[in-house]
C-alpha cells in the first residue's frame, strides 16, 4: 500500500505534444504493428489462410496436368499456375486484414482509434500497409515452395516475387477498406468480398493464358484489375525459367489493349495506381464517417 | 478555490442538436469547473449521448459553442482530443491484445513521450490494480477488470476532463466502489475534471454539482444537496390512534393532504423539522410514532423527468444484456 501511495504521490504527469508529422508517423506505426501482433498470435488464420493456394497449386495442378500436357508445350501445369497461385495467397490474406476493420468496428475498437487525435488517414495508410506486411509474410511460404513446381530459387526471383506480392495485398487491403468504411455487417462484408474476389481471381488469367479467349472473356480479362498483378508475376517468374520460345509465346502472351502489348511496368503501375486510388477513397471515406 | 479568472474545463453554450426533424439536443448552457465531479443524468433518449458526443468531438453541433479544456470542439477537435479521456459505456479494449499493448497503442496515438510511457503505463495500472496482469491477453478478463483497464488506458496521455459514461454500470458493487475510489484519488492527485453519466443515484451523490437532462435541455442544474432542498418538500409519516381523524386534522389545520400507507399517514412539507413540533401541538389527535425523511435524489430526479432512474435504468440494462449477449455469441462463432 504504501508502495501505491508513493507512486501516486509522485504522479507521473504526461504533456502532450502538438500534433506534427512525428505523431502521426507513431500513429501509422502502431496500427501497422497491431495487425502484425494480431496476425503472430492467430495461428489458425495463418494455416487455414494457406489451404485454398495450396489446393488449387498441387490437386488442381497435378489433377489437369493429365488433361493440358498436350498444350503447355511441355511446361507443369504447376509451374504454370504458380504465379497466379501467388497472387491469390495475398489476395485472401489481405482480404481478412481488411476485414479487422469490420470487427474492429463491432468490437468497438475502432471508436478507440478515431477519436484519437491524429488523422483518419494516418489509421487508414497504417492498416492497409499492416494487411500488405501480413500478406507479404504469408506469400514468403509460398516462394518457399517455388523449387516443389520446378521453379529454382533466384536473389531476383524472391525479392521480385516478394514485392510484387507486397504491392498486390496493398492494392487489395485498400480495397477491403475502402468497402469496410460502408459495410458495418462482417456477414456481408465477407459475402462481398467473395464476390468480388473469386471472380477477380478466375478472370485474373492466373489459370490461364490471356490469348484466344472468347471475345466476352479477353474483354473481363483486360477490366480485371487481377491481370495486372499477375502478368507481371509471370512474367518475373518465367524469366527464371529455360522455356522453349513456343512455350514461352503460349503461356505468356502478354497482355494487350486492342493489339498493342501492354509493358509490364505499366501492369505493375496500373496495379500501384489502382491501389493508391482505392486508399485514397478509404480516407475520404473514414474522413466522412462521423 | 478555483480561480473565478480561470477557463473553466467545460463551457457550453446554447448547444444544439438536430438529427434531421428531431431535436436530439435543444440549446444548453453550463459550465464546469476544473477539478469538478459533474454528473448528468437523464432518462434514455434525453440526449445526454448526443451531448456528450458533441463534447468528446464524435458529433458536430448543429447550432451553439463548446470549449472543453478551454479549446472549441469544432474549430480546434485535435486539441480537444488531445486533452480528453474517454471512457464509453460499450468496450473498446482490443481483446487479442494484452492489458499493456491496449495501452501502448493508446500512448502511440496520442502521441505520449516515448520515456514517458513506461513509467506512466505503471501508474495507471498499479492504481486500477491491473499492474501483476499487465501480460494478461484482455479477452480473459472479467467485465470489472475491462472497465477498470478502460478507465486507466483513458488516463495514460494524463487528459485534462476524463469523460465516463455510466463507468459502474453492470459492475458488482466491490467494483463500484474501488471505481469510485480511484475517482477521488484523481481528483486528489490530478486536478482532473470528471464529467460523468450515471444511473445510480447513491453514486451521483458523489458527483459536485448534478445536471438533470430531459427532452434535449438541461432541466435542473446544482450540488446534490441544493437539489433535494430545491424539491422542497420533507416526507413525514405517523403513527396515530385514530388516522381518519388525523388527514382531517391535518387537512383542516394545515391545509396539507395525507394519504395513508404502509399503515401510517404519511404527507410531504416543507422545513419538516420545524413542522413536526407544531404538529405535535396542535394536531390533536394522540401520535404513537413519527419520522422524517429528507427527498433523495430519486424524488429529485422524479419531479424534473416524471419518470424515476430506476425505469431509466432497467430499460437500459435490458439493452445492455441484449448487447453482451450478442457480443458473446459471436465471440464463440
Amino acid at each position: 500500500m504504501s508502495d501505491a501511495v508513493a507512486t501516486t504521490a509522485d504522479v507521473v504527469r504526461v504533456h502532450v505534444p502538438a500534433r506534427s508529422w512525428r505523431s502521426e508517423l507513431r500513429a501509422v506505426k502502431i496500427v501497422w504493428y497491431r495487425e502484425l501482433i494480431r496476425f503472430a498470435n492467430d495461428r489458425v488464420r495463418i494455416v487455414t489462410s494457406l489451404v485454398q493456394p495450396l489446393l488449387f497449386l498441387f490437386v488442381l495442378g497435378a489433377g489437369l496436368q493429365q488433361l493440358s500436357s498436350a498444350s503447355t508445350d511441355g511446361v507443369n501445369l504447376k509451374t504454370f499456375i504458380y504465379p497466379g497461385v501467388l497472387c491469390m495467397s495475398v489476395m485472401f490474406t489481405a482480404m481478412f486484414s481488411a476485414a479487422s476493420i469490420v470487427w474492429d468496428r463491432e468490437y468497438g475498437f475502432l471508436r478507440e482509434m478515431m477519436v484519437a487525435p491524429v488523422r483518419r488517414s494516418s489509421i487508414v495508410v497504417g492498416k492497409c500497409l499492416g494487411g500488405a506486411t501480413v500478406a507479404g509474410f504469408q506469400g514468403l511460404i509460398m516462394i518457399v515452395l517455388a523449387p516443389a513446381v520446378g521453379v529454382p530459387y533466384s536473389v531476383t526471383l524472391v525479392l521480385g516475387v516478394f514485392a510484387l506480392q507486397l504491392l498486390l495485398a496493398f492494392a487489395i487491403t485498400a480495397f477491403g477498406v475502402m468497402v469496410a468504411a460502408r459495410i458495418t455487417q462482417i456477414q456481408s462484408f465477407m459475402g462481398v468480398m467473395q464476390l468480388v474476389v473469386m471472380p477477380m481471381f478466375f478472370l485474373s488469367g492466373a489459370l490461364f493464358p490471356v490469348t484466344n479467349l472468347p471475345g466476352w472473356l479477353a474483354v473481363l480479362n483486360r477490366l480485371d484489375p487481377l491481370t495486372y498483378a499477375v502478368e507481371p508475376m509471370r512474367s518475373l517468374v518465367f524469366a527464371h525459367l529455360d522455356l522453349s520460345s513456343s512455350a514461352e509465346a503460349a503461356l505468356n502472351p502478354g497482355i494487350t489493349w486492342f493489339g498493342w502489348t501492354v509493358p509490364v511496368a505499366l501492369s505493375v503501375f496500373t496495379v500501384f495506381a489502382l491501389g493508391m486510388t482505392m486508399l485514397a477513397i478509404a480516407i475520404w471515406e473514414f474522413n466522412a464517417g462521423d | 478555490m478555483t480561480d473565478a479568472a480561470a477557463t473553466p474545463a467545460i463551457s457550453v453554450k446554447s448547444l444544439r442538436k438536430s438529427f434531421g426533424d428531431f431535436e436530439a439536443v435543444r440549446g444548453v448552457d453550463f459550465e464546469v469547473e476544473t477539478g469538478e465531479v459533474f454528473g448528468f443524468l437523464g432518462p434514455n433518449g434525453a440526449g445526454k449521448t448526443t451531448t456528450i458526443n458533441m463534447l468528446c468531438t464524435l458529433t458536430k453541433p448543429s447550432g451553439g459553442a463548446a470549449t472543453v479544456a478551454g479549446h472549441d470542439v469544432v474549430a480546434a477537435r485535435d486539441e480537444v482530443r488531445r486533452h480528453i479521456g474517454l471512457v464509453f459505456q460499450d468496450p473498446t479494449l482490443d481483446g487479442y491484445l494484452s492489458a499493456a499493448q491496449n495501452l501502448r497503442l493508446h500512448a502511440e496515438l496520442y502521441g505520449v513521450p516515448k520515456a514517458a510511457v513506461a513509467p506512466r503505463m505503471r501508474q495507471v495500472l498499479e492504481m486500477v490494480g491491473l499492474w501483476e496482469r499487465r501480460d494478461g491477453q484482455v479477452l480473459t478478463f472479467s467485465g470489472g477488470m475491462r472497465r477498470r483497464l478502460e478507465i486507466a488506458r483513458g488516463l495514460m496521455h494524463s487528459p485534462r476532463v476524463l469523460f465516463l459514461d455510466e463507468p459502474t454500470i453492470g459492475l458488482d458493487p466491490q467494483t463500484r466502489s474501488s471505481i469510485w475510489g480511484y475517482i477521488r484519488q484523481l481528483q486528489e492527485s490530478e486536478e482532473i475534471t470528471i464529467f460523468m453519466t450515471t444511473h445510480y443515484m447513491d453514486e451521483a451523490e458523489f458527483c459536485g454539482r448534478i445536471a438533470i437532462m430531459d427532452h434535449g435541455e438541461i432541466v435542473a442544474l446544482d450540488t446534490p444537496e441544493a437539489l433535494k432542498e430545491a424539491v422542497g418538500a420533507d416526507r413525514i409519516r405517523i403513527e396515530t390512534d385514530d388516522d381518519g381523524a388525523a388527514i382531517e386534522a391535518i387537512g383542516e389545520r394545515f391545509g396539507l393532504e395525507a394519504t395513508v400507507s404502509e399503515g401510517a399517514v404519511s404527507f410531504a412539507v416543507p422545513d419538516g423539522e420545524e413542522f413536526v413540533p407544531r404538529l405535535f401541538a396542535e394536531l390533536g389527535v394522540p401520535i404513537r410514532s413519527v419520522s422524517l425523511s429528507r427527498p433523495t435524489l430519486d424524488d429529485v430526479f422524479m419531479s424534473h423527468t416524471g419518470t424515476t432512474i430506476r425505469d431509466a435504468e432497467e430499460s437500459s440494462a435490458k439493452n445492455r444484456a441484449k448487447m453482451s449477449a450478442q457480443m458473446m455469441a459471436r465471440t464463440r462463432a
